[in-house]
């Protein structure tokens, strides 16, 4: 299994588009109108108090410079510090992240298994009103933006069906576990406060579903296209001629060769549902980083959308790297041949 | 595949010797009725492109068609404000009066103008360079452009976009400029494959070695071939577009009121559930039968242009 090569390859061309993300922001930091000492200062600070921190964030120097500095205390996890909150933008993400990616997971949980079991049963009930009904969502879901689901849950859920709780991460009746990884569920989990596990997975659910549902109907449509396309090849009438059993070749290897088109979206739809998230967290009043970065927008705090922007980009790249990992792994054309024909 | 478009075109356009050649009226009518024909194969691409012509008819026409045109600006009825969908206000009313389904048709407006903007600037923008890098594959020309598209591909669209808007001063202009500064990349990867492809075929090459022009084999060799999915790209992105400018103006980024926005509509109603749910709820309904109705025409485009 050559995979070393290409994971140092993909690794490098990441790197590259890294840097590229920290020019492209830099400069659309910069292109701001306005001096970003005066307005961390406000209107009425002294001219001298502005111009020493003009000194202290290299506003003197010149623009490579400023982000030669900038880009060195990016790497050591320096962003500088935010205008709203007053703290370093690297502890506000710590505290914010973590939610967000538990969010996340659990929506491209949600994705995975929806869209795979979907796929499925669209495949096996073909030309059916399954197929159909699943194709018409397919329609559907990519037409309806994730913040327009998350209004409209926060309707029905919130006020006419209240089974789940729509607002933030935990009630206010639940103790909450003390912070040691960030992600509430784990630290409740290991603090042993079963209670606060149940309700913050509670609050979960309904942003999560609002985040995957657009893709899981499209995704299910290409599991269902790949597994029709594979039905009849070759390989598999030879492992029926084996004599193993239909339920066997069907999950085992149709399925497996089948996901390949489904990964690969899936990866690009991961990248949407971070953006998403974005909305769909100040729906939900979810204490993410895309709240975060939304009110770091709408308030130009310069640091903090950098900040928020280079690891989004940062998330985005990793993500990439393993689903090309996971996709070298279904597809043994690629896998033996240790390189991908892109 | 697009050199299919190619053998095709010399075969409708070869005259034939038995027959007088038919006059170009004739050919256009016959490939109008096939195209017509391979488009509404599918009753669904039908009924997307009826909701897109009567969408943008009834933007066109909004002054004319909207029950209370005035309501569009800024508007004060408190007389009639929060009023339930009925037969004189059919969608509601919002807190200040004014009829929901005007302000939707006027949303339209800029809606499909934004969308009819971003394409047309970043859509050649993107081709252009794609056309570049793929003719000039693996020059140093091809590595600078593709690897600068690979970095505004790697952050999410969204993202992007929000931070370029949330520079700026948020208004309408400021959110299209936002929008079309992401946009070009798709196609500048889209074209880059197949030019790249093409520049290899022999009629290109035959073009070369007649010693035509660079811009001649880009522009009249190549880029013919690649147009078809361009087409059918830029159909299925009107709805994308409308979509993130929803999501643009949701989060105030957009469309600056009094003036109405999809997004912005919505995120006001949603200050007013459940109480006021129309207030949310058509709006919200508008963007999905708009962003549907593009994505079916998108497709059915596909269906017609694309020969498999």
């Amino acid at each position: 299994m050559r995979i070393g090569p290409f994971l140092l390859r993909r690794l490098f061309l990441s790197i590259l588009v890294l840097i590229g993300i920290s020019i492209l922001i830099f400069v659309i930091a910069r292109i701001v109108p306005g001096d970003p000492a005066r307005m961390a200062l406000g209107p009425r600070a002294p001219q001298e108090v502005v111009d020493r921190l003009r000194k202290e964030m290299y506003l003197d120097k010149s623009i490579p410079e400023q982000y030669f500095y900038w880009i060195k205390g990016v790497v050591q996890g320096d962003f500088g510090k935010s205008l709203v909150t007053k703290r370093d933008v690297s502890e506000d993400i710590r505290d914010y992240l973590p939610a967000t990616l538990e969010l996340a997971a659990l929506s491209a949980l949600f994705m995975i298994i929806f869209a795979i079991v979907l796929g499925v049963l669209a495949a096996r009930y073909r030309d059916t009103w399954v197929d159909t009904l699943i194709r018409l969502l397919s329609y559907f879901g990519v037409a309806i933006p994730a913040f327009v689901v998350a209004v409209l849950f926060l309707l029905l859920f919130g006020y006419y069906w209240p089974i789940l709780p729509v607002i933030g991460r935990i009630s206010s009746s639940v103790v909450p576990p003390g912070t040691i990884t960030g992600f509430m569920g784990l630290d409740s989990l290991f603090s042993g406060n079963f209670p606060a596990f149940w309700d913050s997975f509670k609050h979960l659910i309904l942003p999560a579903l609002a985040l995957a549902l657009g893709s899981i109907f499209q995704e299910a449509r290409i599991t269902r296209s790949a597994m029709v396309d594979n039905m009849n090849k070759d390989f598999l009438a030879a492992e029926r001629g084996y004599g193993i059993p239909e339920r066997v070749v069907m999950f085992k290897y149709l399925l497996k060769p089948s996901l390949i088109p489904t990964v690969s979206v899936m990866g690009l739809d991961i990248a949407s549902l971070m953006s998403n998230a974005f909305l769909v967290e100040l729906i939900f009043n979810w204490p993410g980083i895309s709240r975060y970065g939304i009110n770091a927008m709408l308030s130009k705090d310069l640091n903090a959308i950098s900040a928020v922007i280079v690891v989004f980009g940062l998330i985005f790249v990793v993500v990439n790297i393993v689903v090309d990992l996971i996709v070298a792994y279904l597809d043994p054309r690629i896998r033996l041949s240790g390189q991908r024909g892109s | 595949m697009p050199t299919v478009n190619q053998d095709q075109k010399i075969q409708s356009s070869t005259p034939n010797n038995q027959y007088r050649k038919p006059s170009t009226r004739v050919i256009l009518a016959e490939n109008l009725r096939k195209f017509w024909y391979k488009f509404s194969r599918n009753k669904l691409s039908v009924i997307g492109l009826v909701v897109v012509l009567l969408v943008i008819l009834a933007a066109i026409l909004a002054p004319w068609v909207t029950p209370y045109p005035q309501h569009a600006s800024a508007y004060v009825d408190f007389d009639n404000a929060s009023q339930a969908p009925s037969s004189r206000f059919l969608m509601g009313t919002d807190i200040f009066g004014r009829d929901i389904l005007t302000r939707i048709v006027f949303a339209f407006q800029g809606a499909l103008w934004m969308a009819f903007l971003v394409l047309i600037i970043s859509v050649p923008i993107g081709v252009l360079l794609g056309l570049i890098a793929g003719y000039y594959k693996n020059t140093w020309i091809d590595t600078l452009i593709m690897r600068i598209t690979d970095i505004f591909l790697a952050i999410p669209p969204l993202i992007l976009a929000l931070a370029i808007a949330s520079v700026l001063t948020p208004n309408l202009t400021n959110a299209m400029i936002a929008v079309t500064v992401m946009w070009w990349p798709w196609y500048t990867r889209l074209v880059y494959g197949m030019a790249s492809s093409l520049r290899n075929e022999y009629f290109v090459i035959a073009a070369e070695l007649t010693g035509a022009s660079k811009a001649h084999i880009l522009f009249r060799e190549i880029l013919p071939n690649c147009l078809s999915p361009v087409f059918t790209k830029m159909a299925l992105d009107v709805g994308w577009v409308i979509l993130i400018g929803a999501s643009l103006s949701f989060v105030g980024l957009g469309e600056q009121p009094p003036t109405p926005a999809l997004g912005q509509m919505v995120s006001d109603g949603a200050r007013y559930m459940p109480d006021l749910w129309w207030y949310t709820v058509f709006p919200a309904l508008a963007i999905i039968v708009v962003i549907l109705g593009f994505n079916l025409t998108g497709d059915g485009l596909r269906d017609m242009l694309e020969q498999r």
